[in-house]
């Protein structure tokens, strides 16, 4: 099967999926092998071996809280982003549980956020979703007029992984210290384009995810302020401060320090707009998200009288990678509940495209995608009438 | 070049269709692309339901088909459209007195309509295979559909619904096959769904309990109603009218010294009437919704063989049309059970000619 295996691995394509995940960088996998081959030791035991390993370990976590000017304890490593989110919302909501039951976050948070909310909805929590505008931002005022005597978090990510719209994340960091109430950031998204210093964000929690900002998968970060009472997710062993049991992936942890540490040059804003340009100048298709505070390297759009699933497809065939959203939501009949929440009609939200540009896009495959773009979309409406006579 | 999309069930017949065309890229430059039909939901966690063809977790099957394969594969979202032309509609048919066809419903709207459509726009196809077992020709200009080399596994009863433009598109690679040597295919090319067994289920109604499912689509509990002879007299009391079929034999609960089946369901009174063997039979019934694969009736009355379930055998018979969409059907022996909502399917030899759907016997 030689010719599928070909197309399998077709070296032309054009990827632009970098908010579903993102290659490794420079250096990236050449940091983390020596963990693999030499210094595979167990980072906890005592001889020399292992000594090596907890070195690698603790090294990445340093590196880690100085991008993030936190201290080193305060860095939890995690399976990745939904592992980050997860702890962050339900340690904090157990901990503070005698305290209050009450929970504030937004309708727009990607389902780790989301459905950690509606877990502890249905063990006997509140949660406030807040409502977004039509670009998809949070209103500060309505995080201060939903905070009361029982709320124990705010999470609000920073910024948004379907429609790449940035919330005042400082803001309401400055409403939760002011209110005594502990903030939580899905920060997983932003990292790659955004500053991370955790005090002027006023964030007692950040979530980070490496494969996001091109290191491997399978490694995560929570950043938890020191002082913050919550309880770990998984039980066992002392790691990570006894805030997440199990031997840790030092490899991974070593892979996500070196990546995280590595910034672009920036480029990508010019070609997203170039991209919603050219898009928007097609017939039936509008941009979604904020024209102004929007992730350096995200644009997307809802195509009338499309499928998201049909275009995707389509673009793949012609060796272009896209999504319709969001990864994690494909296959779902459901439309986005981002786009929902920033009140686009639910028919014209089942059209919906993401193209999230990355350190290697250049301009010719921007050209290349909105032309295809073009094409295809003409071929697929007339699709949309039926053959039954 | 040619592009042809597989529809992938996640079974063995599907698979080895999808096999026989990827071979083909080799041989002729045919490019194919697999897809799996999302066609309802999954029940979320800790539901597992492996036995019918169509369930979500037959995805993972038909994923490793492909990838074993070495073909792009998609799944593609029909939820909406299956929930209403076959599950709304199987649901409809049950209160309506009928007996549902939810196969060829699927065929009809989904597999023919909803996935070519979208199969040949989205993807740039030319065509859509599936694991049907049947067969296409070309013969004098048009295309008949024929039935399969296997008499066994013959499908074309819930495919005489095409039409011209649909088998223009469509592919049965596997119409001049046995059902053992797919079976043998698929092991010898190492698929993961070689030795599946058949699903005998409807894909949507796990465990066969369709009754749970017209009181959470249609909110029909079912009331008690009576049961009653060839002469009027009542000899028993059913659960309500919709949880029986006519020809139905089990669940009557009524014990008259022989056999005795549902002979007519009366939704309007909630009311079943029962028969014995004999008494169920019919030479005469007319069917609705007429159509025929080649556009048009061969004429006014003509001579044809009839099938009217699944497997059944066709029997000799002598067709009228009747007004613009129906045809009335006399058979030279009576046939068992002509159960409205069930097709009549039309055959001339081995060319389906089309049929409609039994309206009253």
């Amino acid at each position: 099967m030689a010719a599928g295996e070909l197309r399998h691995n077709r070296p032309m394509a054009i990827y632009l999926d970098h908010a579903a995940t993102t290659p490794l960088g420079p250096g990236v996998l050449d940091a983390m092998l020596p963990y693999l081959t030499e210094h595979w030791g167990n980072p906890s035991s005592i001889y020399a071996s292992a000594r090596r390993a907890r070195q690698g370990l603790d090294e990445a976590r340093e590196r880690i809280a100085a991008t993030l000017d936190a201290k080193p304890r305060e860095i939890v490593f995690t399976s990745g982003g939904s592992e980050s989110v997860n702890l962050a919302i339900k340690g904090v909501a157990w901990a503070a549980s005698a305290r209050g039951r009450h929970i504030i976050t937004s309708s727009i948070e990607h389902k780790a956020g989301m459905h950690t909310c509606q877990v502890l909805e249905r063990s006997g929590f509140d949660v406030t979703y807040l409502p977004v505008d039509r670009y998809g931002r949070v209103d500060p005022a309505d995080v201060a007029a939903a905070i009361n005597e029982r709320t124990t978090l705010v999470s609000v990510m920073y910024a948004n992984n379907e429609v790449g719209t940035i919330q005042r994340i400082a803001e309401i960091g400055a409403i939760c210290r002011d209110r005594k109430v502990l903030f939580h950031t899905d920060a997983i998204q932003a990292a790659a384009h955004l500053p991370l210093r955790v005090d002027p964000l006023q964030v007692d929690l950040m979530s980070l995810a490496a494969h996001k900002v091109y290191g491997p998968k399978g490694i995560g970060a929570l950043f938890v302020r020191q002082g913050t009472a919550m309880l770990p997710l998984i039980q066992g062993g002392s790691q990570e401060r006894q805030r997440r049991a199990g031997t840790e992936n030092v490899a991974g942890a070593v892979g996500f320090a070196v990546a995280l540490g590595q910034r672009g040059d920036g480029h990508e804003a010019a070609l997203r707009d170039r991209l919603i340009e050219g898009l928007r100048a097609l017939p039936g298709i509008d941009p979604t998200g904020d024209p102004a505070h929007r992730l350096a390297n995200s644009a997307s759009f809802v195509a009338h009288g499309l499928e998201g699933g049909d275009l995707v497809a389509a673009l793949d065939l012609e060796g272009i990678e896209a999504s319709t959203g969001s990864a994690c939501t494909s296959g779902s009949s459901e439309p986005s509940h981002v786009l929902l929440a920033m009140r686009i009609d639910p028919q014209l939200a089942h059209g919906s495209l993401r193209l999230s540009l990355g350190r290697g896009t250049t301009a010719d495959e921007v050209e290349r995608t909105i032309a295809v773009i073009g094409t295809l979309s003409q071929r697929l409406r007339p699709g949309m009438a039926s053959v039954q006579v | 070049m040619t592009r042809v999309v597989a529809a992938m069930s996640g079974g063995v017949d599907s698979s080895v269709a999808a096999a026989l065309l990827a071979r083909e890229v080799r041989d002729s430059g045919v490019d194919v692309v697999g897809v799996w039909m999302r066609t309802h939901a999954d029940r979320g966690e800790g539901f597992e339901h492996k036995r019918s063809c169509c369930s979500p977790d037959a995805a993972d099957d038909a994923r490793r088909v492909a990838q074993i394969l070495g073909i792009p594969f998609f799944v593609l979202n029909v939820e909406r459209e299956f929930g209403e032309r076959v599950i709304d509609a199987f649901a409809d048919e049950y209160l309506a007195g009928a007996t549902p066809n939810p196969c060829q419903a699927c065929n009809q709207y989904i597999k023919f309509d909803e996935l070519l459509r979208r199969g040949l726009a989205a993807y740039g196809a030319d065509a859509v295979a599936t694991g049907h077992y049947a067969r296409v020709e070309q013969r004098d200009g048009r295309f008949a559909l024929l039935r399969a080399a296997d008499a066994n596994k013959d499908q074309t009863y819930f495919l005489w619904v095409l039409n011209q433009a649909q088998l223009a598109r469509t592919r049965f690679p596997l119409g001049e096959m046995t059902k053992p040597a797919v079976r043998g295919l698929a092991e010898k090319l190492g698929l993961p769904t070689a030795q599946k067994p058949e699903s005998q289920e409807i894909c949507f109604v796990p465990l066969g309990d369709y009754r749970s499912l017209l009181q959470e689509r249609r909110g029909y509990a079912g009331e008690p109603g009576p049961i009653l002879d060839a002469s009027g007299t009542r000899v028993g009391t059913h659960s309500g009218y919709a949880h029986y079929t006519v020809g139905q034999r089990h669940g009557l609960g009524v014990a008259l010294g022989e056999a005795v089946y549902v002979r007519e369901v009366r939704p309007e009174r909630n009311e079943l009437v029962i028969g014995k063997r004999d008494e169920v039979a019919s030479s005469t019934f007319v069917v609705d919704g007429r159509r025929f694969v080649a556009g048009e009736a061969p004429a006014e009355r003509f001579e044809a063989s009839v099938r009217i379930r699944h497997r059944a055998p066709d029997v000799p018979c002598e067709v009228t049309l009747v007004g613009a969409d129906r045809f009335a059907v006399e058979t030279a022996e009576a046939v068992w059970a002509p159960a409205p909502g069930q097709a009549a399917v039309l055959y001339r030899s081995e060319e389906c000619l089309g049929g409609g759907r039994i309206a009253r016997a």
